[in-house]
């Protein structure tokens, strides 16, 4: 174990699988959130969320998602600072952007920023839904009481156009991270050849213009709604 | 039709004596050069132009100066082989440049490649990692008929593209990481793809992997930019393979 992990494919290929895992956490994720917008009384996704919220499954899902989201965020500082450290002399004159993208060239600063959006983001909802649900309402959806996440959220982006904005702003550029990092991570884990390249980096492209699209459309629709 | 005359160019060039120097930027003019000469024959008239001025000429490496022997090195105007695409620097041709403009060549950058004299550097690490696996050695016997051992089209095609690599070091000086991966993929790739190669398969990305990372060479974040960059267009599903190769054989041991 400590050989593989001291081997450059080693080290990249626990970025690869928290990634990865990370990317089936965020469409989990936008399924259960898009719910917001077809449902206005918000019954729909209130018990969604209350599904997630008590499903067994979830909940053993909930501290490896934590554990996911550490390694990847930590990891990922490590590895860039290795990376770095294999040109001691930098170049006076680049040309990079003839030979890569600078989305595939900054994954660090946009993974940054997804982090900060991710700090805000889980003390705004998670830590409340968590560990602080007596400041929530109830409400009684089909004879059951549950915590009304739905006005959590729905009073939240109703609040202030800047919330609406920053969590615009979060999901493009989660998006951003994802038109790289998607079939990276597939690359990564050496599952791609001269057939699959091509049509993985076409469904890394999907993927990211949907999840950009749909996390930024959930505070869009509240801010033009109301 | 003939070669238009760039009247003058600005020749901005890394100078460093020695590996221990700490070197610095020098710019020269130089006049009246024809768009129908290489960019190697453009260094050899500023270096005769340095030598009757009684300076010291650019040290840069060159071989063949026909694309085959992976010596020429530059970094030209912010790219690997300068502004053209899958030739070598020694392939590259002047019309490539605007009269007037001030071309940058710096050597390759990268701590596994330090620098030995101005443009040169030592490239002995791709040596290191070739003998730590680039090799067959196990018995292949006798001269087979040529259809004894069925090798289907598809591999030898791959085999074939992954053996055009001519160690360069491009893909290291493109990198932003100074990654081997690609160099290194395609020497695992072109005999891992054969009968004889497969054999040692494993073993073979295992050693290589550890050689390249001993030696300094940084990770793979998959930019993709050593594929545009490699002269011989190696192509990075190379690195796919080699990722997978080298999983297999730590998972499997
Ligand atoms: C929901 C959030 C996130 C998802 C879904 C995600 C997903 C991914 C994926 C799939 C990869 C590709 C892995 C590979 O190339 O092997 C990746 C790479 C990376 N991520 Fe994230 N990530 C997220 C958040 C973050 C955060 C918060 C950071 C850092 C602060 C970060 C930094 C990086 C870095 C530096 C890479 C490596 C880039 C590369 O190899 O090109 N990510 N991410
Ligand atoms: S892979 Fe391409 S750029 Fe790298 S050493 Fe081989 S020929 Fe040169
Ligand atoms: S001098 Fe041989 S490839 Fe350029």
């Amino acid at each position: 174990m400590s050989k593989f992990l001291t081997a450059s494919i080693g080290r990249k290929f626990i970025m690869g699988v928290s990634g990865l895992f990370l990317v089936v956490f965020i469409a989990v994720h936008l399924t259960v959130n898009i719910l917001l917008i077809f449902d206005d009384s918000g019954e729909l996704f209130n018990q969604a969320a209350h599904f997630m919220g008590t499903n067994p499954v979830v909940k053993i899902m909930e501290p490896l998602l934590g554990i996911g989201f550490l390694v990847h965020i930590l990891w990922s500082f490590f590895l860039e600072y290795q990376n770095w450290k294999a040109r001691p002399v930098k170049y006076d004159r680049k040309s990079s952007g003839v030979s890569s993208t600078w989305t595939s060239r900054n994954m660090l600063v946009l993974g940054a920023l997804v982090l900060v959006f991710l700090i805000v983001h889980v003390l705004q909802f998670f830590w409340v839904i968590k560990f602080n649900p007596e400041s929530m309402n109830s409400v009684i959806i089909g004879g059951e009481e549950m915590e009304d996440t739905y006005s959590l959220v729905a009073g939240l982006f109703r609040s202030s156009v800047a919330y609406d904005l920053f969590y615009i702003v979060g999901g493009i550029l989660l998006g951003f991270h994802l038109s790289h990092g998607f079939w990276s991570g597939f690359q990564t884990l050496g599952l791609s050849n001269k057939h699959w390249i091509s049509r993985l980096q076409v469904l890394g492209k999907i993927f990211s213009v949907i999840v950009a699209i749909g996390f930024s459309i959930i505070p869009l629709y509240f801010l033009i709604k109301f | 039709m003939a070669d238009k005359i760039l009247k003058k160019l600005n020749i901005k060039v890394w100078r460093q004596k020695n590996a221990a120097d700490k070197g610095r930027f020098e710019t020269y003019t130089i006049e009246n050069i024809s768009t129908g000469s290489s960019f190697l024959e453009m260094l050899d008239i500023l270096n005769d132009k340095l030598i009757i001025d009684g300076q010291d000429p650019i040290a840069f490496d060159h071989d063949c100066r026909e694309g085959i022997c992976g010596t020429c090195s530059l970094y030209i105007n912010g790219r690997p082989h300068g502004p053209d695409t899958e030739v070598t620097t020694c392939q590259l041709h002047m019309r490539k440049f605007n009269d007037g403009e001030t071309i940058t060549i710096e050597p390759w950058r990268a701590k596994a490649f330090p620098v030995i004299k101005d443009l040169v550097v030592d490239r002995t690490a791709f040596e290191k990692i070739l003998r730590a696996g680039g090799f067959i050695s196990v018995n292949t016997g006798g001269v087979p008929d040529a259809n004894a051992i069925p090798v289907p089209y598809e591999d030898a095609e791959e085999s074939m593209d992954a053996a055009a690599c001519i160690g360069c070091g491009a893909c290291v000086a493109a990198c932003k990481n100074s990654s081997a991966m690609l160099f290194v993929s395609a020497k695992v790739s072109h005999l891992a793809k054969l009968p004889q190669g497969k054999v040692e398969a494993k073993k073979r990305a295992r050693r290589m992997v550890a050689k390249m990372d001993e030696l300094g060479f940084g990770g793979c974040t998959n930019t993709g930019a050593c594929e545009v960059e490699c002269p011989k267009s190696i192509s990075i599903t190379n690195i796919a393979r080699l990722n997978r190769e080298y999983l297999l054989a730590r998972f499997s041991e």
